[in-house]
């Protein structure tokens, strides 16, 4: 029995519509238009206990539909989750004790009360034993250092102070799993890598499973050993995180920079042409089929060249091809 | 679990709501200031009707001394009347925040209940205070004895009021609920409050006392549940009802109590099995 079992769930939602305007407002008077998207069309996958599971996908995939419903806030249309055994949504005030979501465009701490006390509140709440809870909040405040920020309102932090507090405040109940909605979305580099640097130790050192959906790449390479990519309410992949790199990290580019009045080759063997701009010519190739060395040595013998550079690419660059080659983007 | 710590979450609920409610001493004031310019006309209405009227006197269910005191007392309690949702779940739901409050291992419907009540009583407390100062310290200091707001009956009939109060407060909170609940379906939560408005005004007996409409309506308006926003405490502060009735009517506003709650309950269960979250 998994950890966390999630069995080809479903989900649709309905969306009012009506035509721009003053005659699409007062035909909406008249006649209502609903529009029914499917946000989940038979998501299934299931998590061990203490695994780190990386969620990525283009806007609108589902990403945060599925955290929704596995944190209990939703009911599936079709499907299963179980957690431990639980149906989050049918068993919420159990399941809800031991979880703790941190949603990065939203708060969960009062915003006009100091950090300090959105905590005590959160405290009682979900009844901490006040000792036990002292214990765990100078824990995280010293991890996310958050000493200065404790008196001071939420209103008044940066989004980077806001969302450490906000990780914190996740995490003062000791939950077993934590998921992670986008929790680096707008933070500096190094926000990114203190949040990075936290979840990786609340997973390792203390076992908490963790979910997280993000937009960074880096986000996954640092800390998923797991990646399941979803576009258009689907899992398009579900791999380790080496395996997907692997899988997309093949691809190379090779920068060429002909001389003055040379003429630009229309093709060139063992490469794909991605770009031409001036007598720049920007090529593909995979490493696997054509080695760098003799690409770049077969050009530089037919060609007057001025300059090569080669470049790994960028891991949002292979993202975006791969959502587009399973034409998940967002429509 | 203790039965103090299945509470602390709810009690915490309550008094941060309250607390956060009672900085905005500005809205207070202003709250202040209006009800007691309303109360004056209503005082002078009462008066003119009063001294035009040689009936009123012998036939009314009520003095002009007790009318006066009414109308303080209605313009002091005016909070109590449910007009509005919490705006505060009303932004929850706009913002998609009211994600976090399913994300809590406590009731729903309690969590809101507590934030709600405590919304109210901030509200209430500084407004009463500030009424009773004026118009049951300062007139009669200002030699304006005969306008201002009266003492109770009598101490049982003091303390039946306070009792009566606290389960207006509980009262106002349940239908309160009930437009948070709506709020929280419809996603605007106005349209709603328009219509509510003027009939709470009419039925809790903040506009008249209820004793004044006419007789055929009478049993029907004291057992409609708006009566025990307002009407039903301030039939209670002029000793109007006394001993079984006394307790009849605290007792019809702890049904009434009851029956919304359950209502509220079920309409809340029944949104949020289709609650959508905006955003993100």
């Amino acid at each position: 029995m998994p950890h966390i079992l999630v069995d080809r769930l479903l989900k649709s939602y309905r969306i009012s519509e009506r035509g721009p305007g003053v005659m699409g407002a007062l035909r909406g008077l008249v006649q209502r238009r609903q529009r029914t998207v499917q946000a989940l069309s038979g998501v299934s996958f299931s998590l061990e206990r203490g695994e780190l599971l990386g969620f990525i996908g283009p806007n609108g995939a589902g990403k945060s539909t599925t955290i929704k419903i596995l944190s209990g806030i939703l009911r599936p249309d079709g499907g299963r989750v179980e957690i431990d055994g639980r149906d989050p949504f049918a068993d919420r005030e159990r399941h809800v004790a031991r979880i703790g979501v941190v949603f990065g465009q939203r708060t969960q701490l009062w915003w006009d009360l100091p950090v300090g006390d959105g905590f005590d509140l959160l405290r009682d709440i979900y009844r901490v034993d006040p000792q036990r809870y002292r214990r765990t909040r100078d824990e995280l405040v010293a991890l996310l250092h958050l000493e200065r920020v404790l008196g001071q309102p939420v209103r008044q932090l940066s989004l980077g102070q806001r969302m450490r507090a906000e990780i914190a405040a996740a995490l003062l109940h000791e939950p077993d799993i934590l998921f992670l909605d986008e929790p680096t979305i707008g933070l500096d580099a190094p926000s990114k890598l203190a949040v990075r640097d936290f979840v990786r130790r609340a997973n390792r050192e203390r076992g908490t499973t963790v979910l997280l959906t993000t937009h960074d790449m880096h986000d996954i390479e640092a800390l998923a050993q797991r990646v399941i990519v979803i576009g258009h309410g689907r899992v398009l992949a579900d791999s380790p995180v080496e395996a997907l790199r692997a899988q997309v990290m093949a691809e190379r580019r090779l920068v060429v920079d002909f001389a003055q009045d040379a003429a630009l080759p229309r093709q060139v063997p063992g490469a794909t042409v991605h770009a031409r701009d001036g007598q720049t010519l920007v090529l593909d190739f995979d490493p696997a089929v054509t080695s760098a060395p003799a690409l770049i040595a077969r050009i530089a013998a037919e060609h007057a060249v001025e300059d090569i550079r080669l470049e790994g690419l960028a891991i949002e660059a292979v993202i975006a091809r791969f959502y587009a080659m399973h034409g998940a983007a967002e429509a | 679990m203790s039965p103090r710590d299945l509470l602390r979450p709810y009690a915490a609920a309550f008094v941060s709501r309250f607390m956060q409610m009672l900085q905005y001493r500005t809205a207070a004031l202003a709250g202040f200031a209006t009800q007691c310019w309303w109360g004056g006309i209503k005082v002078m209405v009462f008066a003119a009707f009063y001294g035009g009227s040689a009936v009123a006197g012998a036939a009314s269910p009520m003095s002009l001394a007790q009318a006066i005191s009414y109308t303080w007392l209605a313009q002091g309690l005016l909070v109590l009347l449910p007009w509005l949702g919490d705006p505060e779940v009303a932004q929850a739901v706009r913002t998609g925040a009211v994600a976090y409050d399913r994300l809590r291992p406590v009731d729903a419907y309690a969590l809101w209940f507590a934030r709600s009540a405590g919304w109210i009583a901030a509200r209430l407390l500084p407004r009463v205070a500030l009424m009773a100062a004026f118009s049951a310290v300062a007139l009669p200091l200002a030699g304006l004895g005969e306008w201002a707001w009266q003492p109770p009956a009598n101490a049982v009939a003091g303390m039946a009021f306070l009792l009566s109060v606290g389960l207006a407060l509980l009262l106002s909170t349940a239908m309160v609920m009930l437009l948070n609940v709506a709020a929280t379906a419809a996603l605007n939560e106005r349209g709603i409050s328009a219509v509510a408005t003027p009939v709470v005004i009419v039925f809790s007996g903040n506009l008249l006392p209820l004793a004044l409409l006419p007789d055929v309506w009478q049993t029907a308006l004291l057992v409609q549940p708006l009566a025990g926003l307002f009407d039903l405490p301030a039939r209670l502060y002029f000793g109007q009802l006394g001993g079984w009735h006394a307790l009849g009517g605290l007792g019809l506003q702890c049904f009434w109590i009851a029956v919304l709650v359950a209502l509220g309950r079920v309409a809340m269960g029944r949104t949020m099995r289709s609650l959508q979250v905006q955003g993100g």
